[in-house]
């Protein structure tokens, strides 16, 4: 079976000289269509150049990215940012939705610039906004968005399309915990109707949304959580409190 | 958890049977607590003891009907405001398995750390799949749950800091004599301090 995304001994090294830094050393991770993996590492760790790395945004200093197959270093620069366009959306901390456009023109943006047909665009906008529970705030700018409303916009314009891969960088942002859990459940919906999901975290709370959690220190990839059993295991350890 | 306080809240409503006072204890708290209906009748003979309820009808235990006193009122109010006992027991297990680890001639505490960590976090993704497999309106089930979930990540939390704190102090534990420290049972050390 086809990863959707696949690192494959990816290094990342940043100057040179004695101002050396390895981001990020022999890095493997691989993610299917289906599966939400969450990469947990203290800030400075290298997560988020793993994130920005999987999404084509950065490349790495040697090894290979492979998603839904296609090895990015093959293809061109304009095929990479048709991918990135196409396949890939993107979940960021501070939401970065555009001010100047309404909720629904952000969601419809990324259609747009891929050149979608104006009516398509707005078809499936609609519907990631309705997704997210969103649709009756369609017409508000960002600014007229609670925070928990901007980042189910953020996350409708990440899903909007037929995107394979969904990367989010500490997604709930400052939102309380109950709100961040909102946007937990939504990318977990989302990733179990067959998107692959990566959500870097430093919170553990959040990382226990995801099926597989990676740890990562110093740039390595250093432990992995293994598949958690069922929830009754745990209504039975209950008993006799 | 104080199962004769939850009998009185419960009995705060109205009167009740002690069978139907079983099922909604447990529905109440999202069925994470089980409670057999023997530990429902021992806990109401002591309540009538101390005259915190009263039993209308007689006979059979199934047949009486159970109702809270004024001085079972009082009790459940002065209960409510009560602050739990929130000092730590004197000796945290995990502490002291890193405080050990400190002294033990070429241990890795980072991978130490590491270990007690990933178990840690494979418990809560537990917890969370309960929240997740629940309706997002079971409020009971989700108070459980998240309480459940905060104490667990206070303890990453504290496994986060020590590894810092080790990394600025570039502690390492001095000795010739490796620890073959790939024997760990990640599983079997941290059981005690997470299922507590």
């Amino acid at each position: 079976m086809t990863k959707t995304l696949e690192l494959r001994h990816i290094s990342k090294t940043y100057g040179s000289g004695a101002s050396e830094v390895h981001a990020l050393t022999e890095v493997d991770l691989s993610v299917e269509g289906g599966e939400l993996v969450a990469v947990m590492g203290p800030s400075g760790s290298g997560k988020s150049t793993l994130l920005t790395i999987a999404g084509s945004l950065e490349q790495p200093s040697s090894g290979q990215v492979l998603v839904d197959g296609v090895d990015l270093a093959n293809v061109s620069r304009s095929e990479q940012a048709r991918m990135r366009r196409r396949a890939i959306g993107y979940v960021f901390q501070d939401f970065n939705l555009l001010p100047g456009l309404t909720a629904f023109e952000n969601v419809t943006l990324p259609l747009e610039l891929d050149g979608a047909p104006a009516k398509v665009a707005k078809t499936s906008a609609k519907a990631a906004l309705a997704e997210l529970q969103v649709a009756q705030r369609a017409s508000r700018y960002p600014d007229e968005l609670s925070g928990g409303e901007r980042q189910r916009v953020a996350i409708a314009r990440a899903i909007v399309g037929k995107r394979k891969l969904l990367l989010a960088d500490e997604p709930t942002g400052a939102l309380d915990s109950v709100n961040g859990e909102a946007v937990m459940r939504l990318l977990r919906s989302a990733t179990h109707r067959g998107v692959a999901g990566v959500v870097v975290t430093h919170e553990a709370q959040l990382a226990s949304w995801a099926d597989r959690v990676v740890f990562i220190r110093d740039g390595h990839v250093v432990d992995q959580t293994v598949a958690p059993p069922g929830p009754e295991s745990l209504l039975a350890a209950g008993e006799g409190r | 958890m104080s199962v004769p306080h939850a009998l009185l809240a419960l009995l705060s409503e109205s009167p009740k049977y002690g069978q139907r006072l079983q099922s909604e204890f447990e529905a109440k708290t999202g069925n994470v607590w089980p409670l057999n209906v023997g530990q429902v009748y021992t806990t109401l003979q002591r309540l009538e003891r101390d005259g915190l309820v009263a039993a209308d009808g007689g006979g059979e235990r199934a047949r009486k009907q159970y109702r809270i006193s004024p001085a079972g009122r009082r009790e459940l109010a002065n209960w409510l405001r009560t602050p739990p006992e929130l000092v730590p027991p004197p000796r945290d297990e995990l502490v002291i398995k890193v405080l050990v680890a400190l002294q033990v001639p070429g241990t890795n505490v980072h991978e130490i750390l590491q270990a007690h960590r990933r178990h840690v976090v494979e418990v809560m993704q537990r917890y969370t799949k309960v929240k997740a497999a629940a309706a997002e309106d079971d409020v009971p089930l989700a108070l459980v749950a998240d309480a459940e979930l905060f104490r667990l990540e206070a303890i990453v939390r504290w496994l986060d800091a020590a590894d810092v704190r080790l990394k600025q102090a570039q502690w390492t534990a001095t000795s010739p004599e490796a620890m073959p420290s790939p024997e760990i049972e990640p599983e079997a050390t941290a059981a005690t301090e997470v299922s507590q």
